[in-house]
């Protein structure tokens, strides 16, 4: 068995660990095994040291050469460092990354603090949408009067979702 | 913001290893960090140069303006000597990972360093805040009127389905590590400290060295913290971490108990020679002598100790450190001449200690030994 972390040498190093009744499991060989600081006793997490290793496997499903538009971030730059390079990244490796969430972690969505800005941000957008829709109807429905006031509507949200105008207008 | 100097900051050993807190047998300190980055530029790791500095510009006049930050030490890492860093590392006012941090990044640490705010560290914020004692919730409720405070000026990279972004995916959503420093002498006396790991893993927390993830549990301290950020309220986090620290503290005494009626003789003989040893020898290393200070400690918590030595011992936890030697000496040394002078520091303060007050058996529980 090849070792998971370099991939060279004999595993001679068999980790198992149960979070929450999730198994892990990584396989190294001794070199690696003492680079990570496994064998230290005082404990380590194991989840910690798998998101070096298998990230990049995780990752190889969103195709290979997927590249983050904003910051340019590969899988590849990923697979060497086990960080992500922006906000964006997190929308662009989406896929392999609810994976390797639902492994690390206790749950697969955030249900803790939302800053106040975002839940005004949140509440925004979600109006937007609505009435995009409604504009999208009134349209096809030759309604133009009613379509008037929904764009106007959208352009006074719009200024709102940019910083401007009242921030306490919108419930 | 009122400027305080490094050397103000550092003068005091830190709040936190001087104040009383509850749990203070046991627990030495709880701590909250809160990662968060800024939506419009690119993590510190990845990040250009310019764009990091840009993103710093951005964050340090907010957090500087804080109200808790009125009196408060803010420095750019590259103007922070390299003896200085690891001080802070000592004193946990910054992490490992920023000491080794220059240019683009920076700290703002409040004037009693119970809270403190890394810029570009592995994230765009690392914002931290410290007590005494047992005191997870009051150390979450502080950190998190900071965290209300700078999201009010700054635009936080948040996603409604994944919470706070960071770079790592192990600290998403939450972007929470609650945690307790323990310290756990009878424990590791009678050889449990793995089951222990073992339990507290399983319960999803993670148990860590003395400076976190990778470090020796020197002078029988111990982290532990939540190991997940994401699916979870940060109260439950927060809800779950205390039970389990509670549980710990119960073993520890009845560890402490144990040994005192089986095998009373190894803790006398562990106290005696971490007394004789500290109070006479002429060299010693930052390790050995946080393992026997350790012993001290648990001398005093068994009243075998006058508790006024409690004080001594845990601010000599922090000036037996590499750093804290060294600057104490002001100039540069050697290992040994460091090894020298720190036995020359522990001698010093525990100069007219009284030897441990051991009689035949286990001590009287209502001893007479003040
Ligand atoms: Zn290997
Ligand atoms: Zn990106």
């Amino acid at each position: 068995m090849l070792c998971d972390k370099c991939r060279k040498n004999e595993a001679s190093v068999h980790l198992t660990q149960i979070v929450e009744g999730k198994t892990l499991k990584a396989d190294l060989c001794k070199a690696c095994a003492g680079e990570s600081g496994v064998q230290d006793a005082t404990g380590f997490s194991l989840a910690d040291l798998l998101l070096g290793l298998g990230a990049a496997d995780e990752i190889k499903t969103e195709g290979a050469g997927a590249r983050c538009p904003t910051c340019g971030l590969t899988q590849t730059d990923f697979k060497r460092t086990g960080r992500l390079g922006c906000a964006t990244c997190w929308e662009t490796f989406a896929v392999g990354l609810a994976t390797l969430l639902k492994a690390m972690h206790r749950g697969d969505h955030h249900i803790g603090k939302v800053p106040r800005r975002a839940a005004h941000t949140l509440v925004i957008s979600e109006k937007l949408q609505q009435l995009s829709a409604e504009l999208e109807k009134a349209v096809h429905a030759e309604k133009y009067e009613d379509a008037a006031v929904l764009r106007d509507q959208i352009r006074e949200l719009e200024v709102k979702l940019r910083g401007g105008g009242d921030a306490q207008g919108v419930a | 913001m009122r400027p305080v100097k490094l050397e103000q900051l550092l003068k005091s050993t830190s709040e936190w290893a001087q104040t009383e807190g509850p749990q203070n047998r046991i627990v030495l300190s709880s701590r909250v960090r809160l990662a968060r980055n800024l939506r419009q530029y690119a993590f510190p790791g990845w990040a250009k140069k310019a764009e990091r500095q840009r993103a710093l510009e951005t964050m340090r006049p907010v957090i500087e303006d804080l109200p808790e930050m009125a009196e408060c030490f803010s420095e750019l890492m590259d103007s922070i000597a390299v003896i200085d860093k690891q001080m802070l590392v000592e004193r946990h006012l910054i992490s490992r990972e920023h000491a080794v941090k220059n240019v683009g990044s920076g700290v703002v640490i409040n004037a009693t360093g119970a809270i403190s705010v890394m810029i570009n560290e592995e994230d765009h914020l690392r914002m931290q805040a410290i007590q005494a004692g047992l005191q997870t919730k009051d150390v979450f409720k502080v950190i998190d009127r900071v965290d209300t405070e700078l999201e009010e000026r700054l635009e936080y990279a948040f996603s409604p389905r994944l919470g706070y972004l960071t770079a790592c995916p192990t600290n998403v959503g939450t972007g929470m590590r609650a945690s307790a420093m323990v310290h756990l002498p009878g424990i590791v006396l009678s050889e449990q400290i793995n089951q222990i790991i073992q339990a507290v893993n399983k319960l999803g927390l993670a148990v860590r060295g003395l400076y976190g993830e990778g470090t020796e549990a020197l002078g029988n301290v111990f982290q532990v913290s939540n190991q997940t950020t994401l699916g979870e309220r940060e109260s439950d986090i927060i809800e779950r971490l205390n039970k389990v620290v509670l549980q710990i503290i119960e073993h520890e005494e009845s560890a402490r108990l144990t040994i005192l009626e089986k095998k009373p003789k190894l803790i006398y003989d562990q106290i005696g020679r971490a007394y004789g040893i500290l109070t006479n020898a002429h060299t010693v290393t930052s390790k050995e002598a946080l393992n026997l200070l350790s012993l001290l400690r648990l001398g005093v918590d068994l009243e075998l100790l006058p508790a006024t030595i409690r004080a001594v011992v845990d601010e000599l936890f922090i000036m037996a450190q590499p750093a804290h030697v060294q600057k104490f000496a002001a100039r540069k040394l050697s290992a040994e001449e460091r090894d020298i002078l720190r036995a020359d520091l522990i001698r010093g303060r525990l100069a007219g200690m009284p030897k441990p007050k051991i009689g035949v058996g286990p001590p009287p529980r209502d001893s007479q030994i003040e």
